[in-house]
Parts: C-alpha cells; sequence; structure tokens
C-alpha cells in the first residue's frame, strides 16, 4: 500500500483524531495522531489485514521546545513491505500518552529510554523507570532547558 | 505467592523472590558480559527464574552531543564510537540518513568502497563475536586465530585511512580519503587467504562437540517473539526469519551483487537457539567475502570527494534510514530545522532491541546458559547505552 | 637494565637487594583485572592476543580484582559506573597500580564538553599512575604504558609507600 492509501485508512477509522497527514512534500511521509487514539490505532495498524505492521522499527521522543513534547513511531510490515511514521504532541507540563507495549513488546525499552530522557510518561508500561541513567539522576537530560548539574554523588561532572 | 513462601529480600525493581530463591549478581565487571552489563539473576539452585538486565553504564550522551556539534559531519565520530566494533557502518547509516534529506546524489565509486569496507568491516565484527563466544564458551584458540585474521583486516583499514578501531571515514557525500595504490591486490590477497579459514574456524569450534552440548537448545528464540521484540540481524535469522535489509530494503549498490543472506535451520539442535544465530553470522563471513570479491571486480574510477558538500544545511524535515549493520537495523532518525545543527539525532541500536529480548529467552536454564545466551546475542554495550 | 637481566657467564650467583629482587619480580609478572568498558577494550584484547602479544610481558588476564596487579582502566567512565570502579580499586590487594588507558578515562575524551553522565577522568574517583593517550590508543601505545609503569615499579621502594 502507498503512503497515501495508508493514511486514507487511518482517517476513514479514526476521522478527526487524526490531526494531520503530510504525504507529499516529506521525505518520510507521516500521520500525526491525537493522544488518546494512540492505543487504539496502534492495536489496529498491527491486526489489520491490509496494513499489517508487526514491527517497531523506532520509537523516539523529540523536544519540539515552545513546551511541547513528542514521541515518533516508526512503522514497517515485515509482509506487506510497506513503512509509515505516526505522531503524537504532548504538553511538556503534563507528558502522558498511552503505551504500546501490549501491542508490539519491542516498544518496552524504547519507552522506558524516552522516559528517562525527555520525562514521558507511558501509561500502562509494565515497569516504567530509568534505563540509561542512574535512578537518582536530576532531570531528563535530552530536553532543550537541561542544565547540567554541578555535582552528582560527590563526583563533579563538568569539565 | 503464598506468604509463608516469600522472602523479605526484593530485587532492585521490587520483584518479590521466593524462600528457596538467590538474588545473584552478574556484572558490571564480568568477564564474560561483553562490556559493562548488569544482570540481576533470580536463581532456584542453579536455574534461572528471572534475568533482570541493568544497561546505562556506558551512557556517553551520543544525542546531546550530536545536537550541539556545528555541523552534521563533525556527529561521525561519535556515531564511531556508538559500534565500536563495527564503525565503518554505523558511519555509513548515519550518512544515509543525512544524504537522504538532503537528496544527494553519490558517485559510484564511493558506493562500491563503502561497500567493500561496510563488508570487511562485517567480516572484522564477526571474528571478534565468534572469537570472544568461543572464549566465553570456554575455547580460548579460536579467539587467538579469528583475532589474527581480523588484524589483517585492520591492516587494511589502516592502510586505507590510518585508523584501526574508530575510522571517520564515511562522510556524508563522500569518503574523507580514495583507496590506496595497491589496496585491491591486498584486499584479494585476503579474500583468497580467509577463504579456507572459515573451513578451518568450523573444524576448531563449530562442530566440537563440547561446543555444541554448550549451544544447541539454549536461547530458544521462536519467530513470532524475534519479530515482537523488533529484534533484527542474525538474532532474527537465526530464528528462521528470512529477512535481511541489504535485500529486503534495500540501500546502496546492494542489488547489483549475488549473494544470499543466510538463516538459521535448527540443524543441530532447535530453531532460534544459540547455535543457530552462531552459525548465521559464520555462513554471513563467507557471503561478505563473496560481495568483496564482486565488488572489487567491478569498481570504477572516481572521484570520492566531488559530491561532499561544503556546507550542510538540509530542509526542516525527518527522516529514518536503516541498513544492515553486523548486528542488526541499525537505525538513525535525523531532524532537521533548517540550521547547520541536527535538531534531534536518534540512534536506533540494534544491540539495544536485541537485548530487551534477554529476559524471554534465558528462563529455565542454567546460569552458565546465561553466558552462552547473552553472547549468542552479540551486544556491544557503546551502542546498548550510546 | 638491571643485574637480574644480564646473563650469567661465569657463575651463577647473583647478589643484589631485596628491593631489587622484589621489584623485579613484580614487574615482570603484572596481572591485570579484566576491566574493558568501551571501544579501547578492543585495542586492549587486541593487545593481548596473539599479534601483539602481551603475555610474554608476563601480563595475563585475571577476571577478579583480588588476583591482580593492575587495573587497566581503557573506556569511558560514567556516572554510573564510577561507584563501581572505586569499590573493584578498593577490593585491589597492594601494591595495585592502575593505567588509564585511552582520552575518555584521563580526561573525559571526545565527550568532555557535553557529557552529562560522563566523569571526566578516572582520576577523579581513583589515583592513577600510568595515563596513555590515544582515542583508541595502538597496542603498542598501551605497551609503552605497561613499560613506563614497570619503570615505575622499578623504581619503588619498600621503604617508602607508593600506592
Amino acid at each position: 500500500m502507498t503512503p497515501l492509501e495508508i493514511s486514507e485508512k487511518l482517517k476513514a477509522k479514526f476521522g478527526d483524531r487524526i490531526l494531520e497527514a503530510k504525504i507529499e512534500g516529506a521525505i518520510d511521509p507521516f500521520v500525526k495522531i491525537a493522544v488518546p487514539a494512540v492505543a487504539e490505532a496502534a492495536l489496529f495498524l498491527r491486526d489489520d489485514a491490509d496494513l499489517a505492521f508487526d514491527y517497531l522499527m523506532c520509537l523516539s521522543g523529540v523536544d519540539y521546545t515552545k513546551g511541547v513534547l513528542g514521541v515518533v513511531y516508526h512503522l514497517c510490515s515485515m509482509t506487506k513491505r510497506h513503512k509509515i511514521t505516526l505522531k503524537a504532541e504532548i504538553p511538556a507540563t503534563a507528558p502522558e500518552i498511552p503505551s504500546v507495549t501490549t501491542v508490539w513488546p519491542a516498544a518496552g525499552w524504547h519507552e522506558r529510554e524516552a522516559y528517562d530522557m525527555f520525562g514521558i510518561v507511558f501509561t500502562g508500561h509494565p515497569e516504567l523507570r530509568r534505563i540509561l541513567l542512574p535512578d537518582d539522576y536530576p532531570g531528563h537530560p535530552l530536553r532543550k532547558d537541561f542544565k547540567v548539574p554541578e555535582f552528582y554523588q560527590g563526583m563533579k561532572i563538568p569539565y | 505467592m503464598p506468604e509463608t513462601l516469600t522472602s523479605p529480600l526484593r530485587t532492585s525493581t521490587g520483584r518479590k523472590v521466593r524462600k528457596d530463591e538467590m538474588i545473584l549478581n552478574m556484572g558490571p565487571q564480568h568477564p564474560s558480559t561483553h562490556g559493562v552489563l548488569r544482570l540481576e539473576l533470580v536463581v532456584d539452585g542453579e536455574i534461572v527464574v528471572d534475568v533482570i538486565p541493568h544497561i546505562g553504564y556506558l551512557h556517553r550522551c551520543f544525542e546531546k552531543h550530536a545536537e550541539h556539534m556545528t555541523n552534521y559531519q563533525q556527529v561521525i565520530p561519535y556515531c564511531d564510537r556508538m559500534d565500536y566494533i563495527a564503525s565503518m557502518n554505523m558511519d555509513w547509516a548515519y550518512a544515509l540518513a543525512v544524504e537522504k534529506l538532503l537528496g544527494l546524489q553519490i558517485p559510484e565509486r564511493v558506493e562500491y568502497i563503502r561497500v567493500i569496507m561496510g563488508e570487511l568491516q562485517r567480516i572484522a565484527s564477526h571474528l571478534i563475536a565468534i572469537g570472544t563466544y568461543g572464549l566465553d564458551i570456554g575455547a580460548f584458540t579460536p579467539f587467538l586465530y579469528c583475532f589474527r585474521d581480523r588484524e589483517r583486516i585492520l591492516d587494511l583499514f589502516e592502510t586505507t585511512c590510518g585508523a584501526r578501531l574508530l575510522y571517520n571515514y564515511i562522510w556524508v557525500g563522500g569518503l574523507s580519503h580514495d583507496l590506496p595504490p595497491g589496496f585491491i591486490d591486498k584486499a584479494k590477497a585476503f579474500c583468497k587467504y580467509f577463504r579456507p579459514n572459515i573451513k578451518e574456524l568450523n573444524d576448531l569450534l563449530t562442530f566440537n562437540e563440547i561446543f555444541i552440548k554448550r549451544t544447541a537448545h539454549i536461547g530458544i528464540l521462536p519467530a513470532e517473539t524475534a519479530v515482537a521484540y523488533a529484534c533484527s540481524g542474525p538474532m532474527l535469522r537465526g530464528s528462521g526469519v528470512d529477512w535481511d535489509l541489504r535485500r529486503d530494503d534495500p540501500y546502496s549498490i546492494y542489488s547489483r551483487f549475488e549473494w544470499t543472506p543466510q538463516i538459521g535451520r535448527g540443524e543441530v539442535g532447535t530453531l532460534g537457539d544459540c547455535w543457530d544465530r552462531y552459525m548465521v553470522r559464520v555462513r554471513e563471513m563467507e557471503q561478505s567475502l563473496n560481495i568483496i570479491e564482486q565488488a572489487l571486480e567491478q569498481i570504477p574510477e572516481g572521484d570520492v570527494q566531488s559530491a561532499v558538500p561544503r556546507r550542510i544545511r538540509p530542509n526542516a524535515g525527518d527522516v529514518y534510514v536503516r541498513s544492515e549493520s553486523p548486528r542488526g537495523e541499525i537505525g538513525f532518525y535525523v531532524i532537521s530545522d533548517g540550521s547547520a545543527t541536527p535538531y534531534r539525532v536518534k540512534g536506533r541500536a540494534p544491540a539495544f532491541v536485541n537485548l530487551s529480548v534477554c529476559p524471554e529467552i534465558c528462563k529455565g536454564y542454567m546460569i552458565a546458559d546465561v553466558v552462552a545466551v547473552v553472547g549468542s546475542i552479540d551486544i556491544v554495550l557503546g551502542e546498548v547505552d550510546r | 637494565m638491571g643485574l637480574l637481566d644480564k646473563e650469567f657467564g661465569t657463575s651463577n650467583v647473583v647478589v643484589t637487594t631485596l628491593e631489587n629482587m622484589l621489584n623485579w619480580a613484580r614487574l615482570s609478572s603484572i596481572w591485570q583485572m579484566h576491566f574493558g568498558l568501551a571501544c579501547c577494550a578492543i585495542e586492549m584484547m587486541a593487545a593481548s592476543a596473539s599479534h601483539y602479544d602481551f603475555d610474554r610481558f608476563g601480563v595475563i588476564p585475571r577476571a577478579t580484582p583480588r588476583q591482580a596487579d593492575v587495573m587497566i582502566v581503557s573506556g569511558t567512565v560514567t556516572l554510573k559506573m564510577a561507584s563501581r570502579i572505586k569499590r573493584l580499586y578498593d577490593q585491589m590487594c597492594e601494591p595495585r597500580y592502575v593505567i588509564s588507558m585511552g582520552s575518555c578515562s584521563n580526561c573525559g575524551g571526545p565527550y568532555w564538553e557535553h557529557g552529562y553522565h560522563v566523569l571526566k577522568g578516572v582520576d577523579r574517583v581513583i589515583p592513577v599512575d600510568v595515563y596513555v593517550p590515544g582515542c583508541p590508543p595502538r597496542p603498542e601505545a598501551l605497551m609503552e604504558g605497561l613499560i613506563k609503569l614497570q619503570e615505575k615499579i622499578r623504581g619503588a621502594s619498600l621503604v617508602k609507600k607508593t600506592a
């Protein structure tokens, strides 16, 4: 299926919960979806016979500044050989988004990393805790407004 | 579980354990964990009940550095250090992503050299994987043989770009240096020298009865689980799934060469066990030799720096490009905001994703088998932690 | 070159000080602790392999710090790892030495500027005897670092306490 057909199918199912679909003029076509619909969309994308997105290539957190964080899902189908990108934006003051670990178990560690680096809380994740940084590290480093702490457990961090 | 059986001890994640179970710690300093990986094992005697991996001991802030570099080319040395055993493939993956953002056309000679370097690097990486895997199981000699052959490949890399391990060779739009005179003959001589060594390796290690007893029927990963956990590379192919990005999501000029992706067949043991994953790597080395020999015959003349842009300032947009590194699918998600500095670079590391399936495939085996399973996943902590 | 390294001509009796003999014994068999952190670990493994053999200097890898003389810190030291490095160093028995291999453990390396999780040099947690520069240092460079450590041990004194 072409990216246009995939986005049409998503729009048919989710209506105005699809906020944006950029197919022409984008190097990687993407579909932006409203946050509450993410879990349902994930199930639909995996289980629908024509879409069959069974492989979650990558899940990234992004800091779009101006108080907006985002999660980007890159999906591909091994049987149908097509790809799509799904984006969702969340406010930085209340960064919560449903988790997709029940749909693609591969998301487990990716979501933990997004939580670690950006502070995005994935509701329904079986064990949401820091993965790369120590548990008591202050702050979420990949946010654009992050300031490096001076000391951590008595060790000086800056050069 | 009933209260009488619960011990007051908890794992570091708060999991309860029974009174007759122990919590053992493997790592972060351990001879067999391939780097700084910490595995918390909940064991019932010798049988492993649960494995909780803890990573992050080598988190070197790659993504933060990428956002602060003054231009896109400066990120490449950091990509090298992500998977330091397969640096050429890391550089290539990042260069592919930025070139797609820019819409660059790459000269033919550059593509051929990239393929030759990528495949040589694949052989070198698999040699380390095989050598250290043998070392973990207890066989010291294959380790020395593999490193001896790897030194020949590193000599080739050193004559080309001056470095043995972290090359900074594949740039956005081209390469840093052209091939030196005599490289093609030396590479052909290496291919001729190395092919019989694979048979020697098979005699030493692969069909060795002790090795088979340690790795067959261990760490069985079913194909559906592998796809659900987004495993890639030999991990996925060892479970019988015929999926190789060089053929199925083609990039560069791989379609011009004749070669076959290798998949596990369950010949000695169950399909998807450690031996299958290991054997996929051994067979892939031979296929890489085929690709290198074909590329060396067909390589054209040209200027390797002609397409390297003076300034890299892509239009605003984002792109995700993936390629096949020796460990699996390496992907870079690059967001550009129209300036000369990347806005966000996310490295999707194959070892990070492959390691997440470790708890599933270690349960029910013995502690020594955990070593065999972790070795067969072939992790490199530099890319797990980035 | 000391007295003990020369070949014996007429007689096979050597007279030397206890200090010289102990130092000679210690530097000829420096057992290193398996402590590979990152990329430099691969070069350290290559140095122990057959092409740049480390074993001819008497250096063999030991897995546990209790049996090791030298800890070659090869690779980037992160904040999460730093407390473990300190603990491992404390577990080594004296006389113990530390070789800091590579830019990352010397001074933070390429991650010095924006590394929010990188310790800028392992000498912020443990005392270091020899620094080997490079990113990664060639196996020959690591060998030179080892020989410098050997010279340091040769000059060690039983009376004056060092590391």
